[in-house]
């Protein structure tokens, strides 16, 4: 009996924790929302009983059906043939059976038949489910699209696509990818044109790469301003499965196997335009990537766990030299330094996940709230959160998904030779977490969107916050380091924006937003011990350990070594 | 009106999850030592009775006898989508055997009425019995088909059912009303989020009571008020007690049971030696005369 909530007393701390209260009683209109439908909270504490409720449900749904799964669907696959894809039967059960625990429309309104849950306890639910299955949370994660369509879509749009998503009936993919577009969006070319007779959009082009692509709705990013070729020209569209929207064929990848990557050729199919024209890039395609990242921070996060799992089993019942190998000192700091990365990217996803929330709550009041309503105030937080988040979100992908790789790494590792064999679930892990700090934009995309904040220093206010808690003893001694090190980083940050050079800035921006990462988790993990004295273990391991990694960053970014830049091609090149 | 059937549900000590000794030094089951679970046969019994609800529009009522904290797997019944629940729960059934148990449930089921089909799990994994179906309709003189795997066809009049037998199945048929046993043949369904943020508000009138009595709120028009709100919003648990099933009680409880257990003894199971041999000619020659000293081999 494995229940992926109940067993994992991180994550438990995590919700019990969590301050949402702001955030739930806006989500739910000031509990007006228990008058109208049954099953909505009536207060914030039966808000959090249901998300604690939902959550054990969905962890016993992932640990007791899903995962015993996992290895059948990574062998066997979907099947392709005639340009139509089809699931592996127990992908179809895990979908039917997510589908009759009704969580297929956990953020969206409740009357359009979802939970209007806070994006933070819809993270969780990514998390086990990836833990479980990590090719199930692809398709399990693409509720974004229906978010997408609940945000900027015409209310007409919303009646007609979002019942069918929140039942489950409906499943979407985000058409973005071309062949030539990958990293810069901003080229895409897929050609949307308009009847001017019937006022009717048609789609013309190629996507590759596009996760579920075999889906019945899809959100497509495509060219509508003919002459146009930067991000200026895109908007965003919104067109269902059909004879004109042929999969070409599915990739064979190195991971999540359980889920179709497709190949699609569009040759004339009807779409709707979603939102404003010309604002599909800028707009519409960054939010949905932003919370697709977000979801791929979680799916990371659910493989590491996973694998950090059962490395830890093994390493407690493998014996060599009559001694079970988790007692010799080099197999017990991996798994101390797998599970500390574990919890640092965990407390950063649901820090990022409460600013996402934070700023979708305002973001909704100023965008669609009754004028007279809108305050100052709103206005403020909404401009805050937003900028908060845009930070965040990159940050934790960057660290959950490498953190990811790292762990999956050293737990085949542990296994030995055992690992690398396919009889043990080590090696799946390992391939599967490797898109993970693919897609969605690489690490390196990642590094670049979150710098620009961290240069403006927008996380300085909530570190300044915990950095006044009331720590003492060891947890004051081991803030000082921490202060220390935010010190540093505040003069790394100085010393290059001063030096006036982009490709140094480019350069060193890995390791700003690395040295960043561990300021901020580290007053994560202080602000954590705080709450619970059990945990102080933990930030002291975590900020002993950060320390000489700051250190080695910090170093490199004083040098102002440009050696590299000026002799890259000779050296590259040998 | 809809047509009705009843599942029979009972809470068990969980006898995998055993946190500490399962048998008080007087020789019953220490139920604190002992985690409560939705017997697992019961839920492939409310399994069918929900299929068949989805199939053919039944109204699918559950009944569960037990102390009043048995209200939890009644609500987890409600999670899953069943639409009616009944907590029969009174101190004068203590201490039933099988035979005083079937018979209160008969009476339930009597009380309910109109009821075509009776679904129980085969049987209940603290007592292993699997007798209180067969006897609920012994009891009801109705038939029943023991053993079923799933429903293969139902009418007005008549089901259609495939049980399990040793080494294969057969199919009977089986004229209604009828109570069907149901095996581990199909996949209990998990409770839905929904069902559960609605249905933890589900309610007993003893829980009722003691949530008010906890808010301060005692007399009795508050009482009334809240237990209308509840029916009214489809939250309430029927509790009915003996008189309510109008059951003779000398046939309920430990005056209606005459099964007494003479002795409870604590089995030990004990793992058997394990030998390790090394994998070599010399090892694995002194497994094989061993093999063959003890007629194994040879």
């Amino acid at each position: 009996m494995s229940n992926y909530f109940t067993d994992n007393k991180d994550l438990q701390f995590t919700l019990a924790n969590l301050e949402l209260e702001e955030v739930v009683s806006l989500r739910e209109n000031n509990y007006k929302q228990a008058e109208e439908f049954d099953y909505a909270p009536e207060n914030y504490a039966d808000a959090k009983d249901n998300y604690k409720r939902v959550l054990e449900l969905v962890g016993e749904i992932s640990g007791e059906r899903i995962a015993p799964r996992a290895r059948v669907v990574d062998e066997e696959g979907p099947h392709f043939e005639n340009n139509k894809v089809t699931y592996h039967p127990l992908t179809v059960k895990n979908l039917e059976e997510l589908r009759n625990a009704e969580v297929f429309g956990v953020m969206l309104p409740r009357r359009y038949g979802g939970l209007n849950f806070p994006v933070t306890i819809y993270t969780m639910m990514t998390e086990m489910v990836s833990r479980a299955d990590a090719s199930l949370q692809n398709l399990f994660g693409l509720q974004d699209i229906a978010e997408t369509i609940n945000e900027f879509g015409t209310e007409e749009q919303k009646q007609k696509y979002l019942p069918r998503f929140a039942s489950g009936e409906a499943d979407g993919s985000m058409d973005l990818t071309e062949p030539d577009s990958g990293s810069d969006l901003q080229s895409v070319r897929l050609k949307a044109t308009l009847d001017p007779k019937t006022n009717q959009w048609y789609l013309d082009g190629m996507k590759r790469f596009i996760t579920n692509g075999c889906a019945k709705v899809h959100l497509v990013l495509a060219r509508s301003e003919e002459g146009t070729s930067d991000g200026r020209g895109l908007s965003m569209f919104i067109c269902e499965a059909g004879p004109e929207l042929v999969v070409r064929r599915i990739e064979h990848k190195l991971g999540i196997h359980g889920v179709a990557t497709a190949e699609l050729q569009y040759n004339r199919v009807p779409a709707e335009l979603c939102g404003q024209r010309k604002r599909g890039l800028i707009k519409y395609v960054m939010s949905l990537m932003n919370g697709a990242r977000v979801g791929i921070s979680a799916q990371a996060l659910g493989i590491a766990e996973a694998a950090y799992r059962e490395a830890r089993k093994y390493a407690a019942e493998r014996k060599q030299f009559k001694t079970a190998i988790e007692e010799f000192p080099p197999v017990f700091s991996m798994l101390a330094s797998m599970k500390m990365e574990i919890m640092a990217a965990r407390a950063l996803l649901y820090e990022t996940t409460k600013m996402v929330d934070l700023r979708n709550v305002y973001n909704s009041i100023v965008e669609h709230g009754k004028a007279e309503e809108v305050t100052p105030e709103h206005k403020q937080k909404d401009k805050l959160y937003t900028r908060i988040a845009a930070v965040l979100t990159p940050m934790s992908k960057a660290f959950a998904t490498e953190m990811s790789n790292r762990v999956c790494y050293q737990g085949i590792q542990i296994h030995g030779g055992t690992g690398y064999m396919k009889d043990f679930n080590a090696e799946r892990f390992y391939r599967d977490a490797r898109i993970t700090n693919i897609y969605e934009g690489t690490t390196q995309l990642q590094h670049v969107a979150a710098i620009g904040g961290i240069m403006q220093r927008v996380l300085d206010p909530l570190m300044d916050e915990i950095a006044g808690l009331p720590f003492h003893g060891k947890l004051k001694r081991l803030s000082t380091y921490v202060d220390e090190m935010r010190k540093k980083q505040q003069t790394a940050v100085q010393y290059v924006a001063e030096k006036k050079d982009s490709t140094y800035y480019d350069l060193v921006t890995k390791h700003l937003v690395d040295m960043e990462t561990y300021v901020f988790v580290g007053y994560l993990m202080l602000r954590d011990a705080l709450k619970d004295s059990e945990r102080e273990l933990f930030a002291e391991r975590y900020i002993l350990d950060a320390v000489p990694e700051f250190d080695r960053s910090y170093a490199v970014v004083m040098s102002g070594d440009v050696t590299l830049i000026d002799n890259y091609r000779e050296l590259i090149d040998y | 009106m809809k047509r009705q059937l009843m599942v029979f549900v009972k809470q068990v000590p969980d006898t995998k999850n055993v946190s500490g000794e399962a048998m008080t030094p007087e020789g019953t089951v220490n139920r604190s030592a002992l985690p409560a679970i939705f017997n697992p046969e019961d839920l492939n019994a409310l399994e069918l009775g929900l299929q068949l609800k989805e199939r053919y529009n039944f109204k699918v009522t559950v009944a569960t006898m037990g102390p009043p904290n048995a209200a939890e797997v009644l609500r987890e019944c409600l999670y899953r989508g069943a639409d009616e629940a009944i907590l029969i729960t009174d101190r004068a059934f203590a201490g039933a055997d099988t035979l005083a148990t079937s018979y209160a449930l008969s009476c339930c089921a009597k009380t309910v009425g109109n009821v075509e089909l009776i679904l129980c799990g085969r049987q209940a994994i603290d007592g292993d019995t699997a007798q209180v179906g067969p006897q609920i309709a012994e009891k009801l003189n109705i038939p029943q088909i023991a053993y079923v795997e799933e429903v293969i066809s139902l009418s007005d009049k008549v089901i259609k059912a495939k049980r399990a037998i040793e080494g294969g199945y057969e199919i009977l048929e089986s004229p209604l009303p009828t109570l069907l046993t149901v095996i581990d043949a199909n996949e209990p369904r998990s409770a839905s989020a929904k069902g559960i943020m609605k249905y933890k508000k589900a309610k007993t009138r003893s829980e009722i009571h003691k949530l008010m009595r906890d808010a301060d709120y005692t007399d009795a028009q508050a009482l009334a008020d809240k237990e209308n709100e509840m029916m009214a919003k489809n939250l309430w648990i029927h509790e009915w007690d003996a008189a309510k099933i109008q059951a003779d009680v000398n046939r309920i409880g430990l005056k209606g049971s005459p099964t007494k257990v003479k002795k409870i003894e604590n089995v030990v199971l004990k793992a058997g030696k394990v030998v390790s041999i090394e994998p070599t000619e010399a090892g694995i020659n002194g497994l094989i005369r061993e093999l063959i000293e003890d007629h194994t081999l040879g």
